[in-house]
């Protein structure tokens, strides 16, 4: 009775609204139902009974079996199936190994990671208590951004009380198994998130990837076989030791078991965490679960997978998310960031925001990476900043292709598709700031003509803002800005509070 | 002056503390990034002296330290203000204007990005996501996050936290 209250107290706090009446929660099961700082909370909700279950009933090979026979594949991008790497960690004969979990959560825009250590730190504990003793080993590491304070202490918190109630530590639960674990910081760089340059942060070097062959399962952390997995793939395992293999494999689609926390933001009216089963359509989730475009404005696009990612246009809507799926169409399931992009936005721009990131992101180890997305960006740039040359639009394909296969890492393998991704779907904006040095939605600065309407009352906040002295007109009568002498720095437009500033882009002649 | 001197005799004596414990470990080196983390938390940011007596302290040549400390965005090199704002370059941030409120934020103090005002109150940053995208757009003022910022908001803020320093 009072179980049933619980599970029940999801719809009563919050209604049973469409956000919430498509989702299926693995992985946020308990997030902002229980006191994240209570252990008490998190056992009466069922927790740790799979850390007993692994404990008494079942031998490791069996944990192996269970968790690849969920096809269970990793949350943090990639895809990877979870029970191969299981397997292949296991096999390992070594006197020590570790288990890491992967809570750099670096892509923009994504917050589903801190959102589980802060909500449902246990389940994080647990899932890494089982991954231990099906691998064998007696370590484990959390590799948390210092950027997430809160986390930070909830997570150090519940691995000090899990201490206190034997489920860490020596003998646990009375067994023969013993595994405890840490927190250790990052420090702000988001190359962390690959797994083997994690693995070096951890040991206190240059977060810079290594070559691979060999893998984190043969030779990880220390150089010790290692078995890293990302939050959410933590998140689920206690699940699916406790419902078993067949429940989990029974949700989703074909190759893409289970569900998928998603991260709503940008131009959509219910941002925030959404956790959907895996083959529900990006229309689905934007416009059932999202709840559309809000301010009616037009959809864009959608980007998925942060600066790895790429945008999808308004005709793939009704493909299903899965990472065939999403691969196919041309961009990547990723760790679940989903911004949603509407007409006021420059497509052109938004690409070169993402390569900004990648760029200032890259490590420099090696050259592809450090020296091909340079040149993209300053190409870029270029275009956005109207000296586009015809040609530039295939050099930068070219260059990105490049940079794509010769990469070291993930970084660089997959920086470049954001722009690759815009330039295939939206060709023609890139075409008309190349040809026409043209900006349809009027954000690129520098091709922007600012104009003053009748609305202006002669107030002089424009006159006084601009930096190049390029607007006249006496007090109380309407001012005027001379283009030529225009910077086109858009101070003016900032500093007028009658709207009495427009800006215009159209084509320019060619020359 | 003294009392400067002082000070910086109690920092150097808790990092040195600190890093004694965490040589106890196993596998000490692998704790630099721990140790620079509480060094900066406790001098404000890492100066070369500090580097230095990490150095000193941890057996690790200047050099590996600095190399790590130039890697990674967390660390400060100078002297930071007292008001450390970092405005959130995420996507969403970004997609809802984050860029307008940098350019307010750069006209307000007179200052560009990872620069500190001359009186040493304001420091500004672009911080890469801090995972409040349902805010958006946001910045985080030393620890505190404020969030669905306007260029007007952002300036009331600044102009509140002139306020209080005046009347102090």
């Amino acid at each position: 009775m009072e179980k049933q209250l619980f599970t029940d107290k999801f719809s009563y706090v919050f209604g049973d609204q469409k956000f919430f009446k498509k989702q299926k929660r693995i992985a946020l099961k308990n997030c902002g139902l229980i006191d994240p700082e209570n252990i008490d909370d998190y056992i009466y909700a069922g927790g740790y009974t799979a850390l007993a279950k692994v404990l008494t009933e079942m031998t490791p090979e069996d944990v192996v079996k269970t968790v690849k026979d969920s096809g269970l594949r990793g949350r943090g991008g990639a895809g990877f199936p979870t029970g191969i790497k299981w397997e292949a960690t296991a096999k390992q004969q070594n006197d020590e190994k570790f288990v890491v979990c992967n809570a750099d959560e670096g892509d923009p825009g994504a917050f589903m990671d801190r959102s589980i250590i802060e909500g449902d730190p246990h389940s994080i504990v647990e899932g890494m208590a089982i991954g231990a003793y099906a691998v064998g080993a007696s370590k484990g590491v959390v590799y948390l951004r210092a950027e997430y304070p809160l986390a930070i202490k909830r997570l150090q918190k519940a691995i000090e009380d899990a201490r206190k109630e034997n489920l860490l530590g020596n003998n646990i639960l009375e067994s023969n198994f013993s595994f405890d674990m840490e927190i250790r910081l990052g420090a702000g760089a988001f190359v962390c998130g690959e797994e083997t340059a994690l693995m070096n942060s951890i040991e206190g070097k240059r977060g810079m990837p290594r070559t691979r062959p060999p893998f984190p399962a043969v030779s990880g952390l220390f150089a010790k076989p290692t078995l890293l997995n990302n939050v959410e793939t933590w998140a689920n395992i206690s699940s699916i030791i406790i419902n078993g293999a067949e429940w989990f494999s029974s949700i989703g689609v074909d190759k893409s078991k289970g569900t998928k926390v998603f991260a709503l933001a940008g131009k959509i009216t219910n941002t925030g965490l959404a956790e959907i089963p895996m083959g529900m359509t990006l229309r689905e989730i934007i416009y059932e679960v999202g709840g559309g475009i809000p301010n009616g404005k037009k959809f864009k696009a959608v980007q998925t997978g942060g600066p790895s990612g790429g945008c999808l246009t308004e005709s793939m809507l009704d493909t299903k998310i899965d990472y065939e799926s999403l691969t196919k169409a041309g961009s990547i399931m990723g760790s679940g960031g989903m911004i949603i992009i509407d007409e006021t936005a420059c497509m052109v721009n938004i690409a070169k925001f993402f390569l900004e990131f990648t760029q200032s992101e890259s490590c420099g180890k090696c050259v592809p990476c450090r020296e091909g997305i340079k040149r993209m960006l300053e190409i870029l740039t270029r275009i956005t900043d109207g000296e586009g040359k015809t040609g530039d639009i295939e050099k930068l394909e070219e260059l990105g292709n490049m940079i794509k296969k010769a990469s070291l890492c993930g970084l660089g393998q997959s920086a470049p598709n954001p722009v690759l991704s815009t330039i295939k779907n939206f060709r023609q904006e890139y075409e008309e700031h190349v040809e026409q040095k043209m900006c349809r939605s009027l954000v690129c600065e520098k091709l922007l003509t600012y104009t003053i309407n009748d609305k202006c009352i002669g107030c002089s906040a424009c006159r006084r803002a601009c930096p190049a002295g390029a607007i006249a007109g006496l007090p109380k009568e309407p001012h005027t800005i001379h283009q030529e002498l225009c910077i086109k720095c858009g101070k003016c437009y900032r500093s007028c509070k009658f709207h009495a500033i427009d800006k215009t882009s159209v084509a320019k002649e060619q020359k | 002056m003294t009392s400067h001197i002082h000070n910086q005799e109690e920092i150097n004596k808790q990092i040195k503390d600190f890093i004694a414990e965490i040589l106890k470990q196993d596998r000490p080196d692998s704790h630099l990034i721990t140790v620079l983390h509480k060094a900066q938390e406790l001098n404000g940011y890492l100066s070369r002296e500090v580097m230095d007596l990490v150095s000193q302290e941890m057996n690790i040549p200047t050099s590996t330290i600095w190399g790590v400390a130039t890697f990674y965005h967390y660390f400060k090199l100078n002297p930071i203000g007292k008001y450390n704002i970092s405005v959130c370059m995420g996507t969403a941030c970004y997609v809802k204007g984050a860029s307008e409120i940098l350019e307010t934020l750069k006209e307000e103090l007179g200052i560009g990005v990872g620069e500190t005002t001359e009186d040493m109150l304001f420091s500004m940053h672009e911080a890469r996501c801090i995972g409040a995208c349902g805010l958006a757009p946001v910045a985080m003022i030393n620890d505190k996050i404020y969030g669905e910022l306007t260029p007007k908001k952002i300036t009331d803020i600044i102009n509140k936290l002139r306020k209080e320093e005046e009347t102090k």
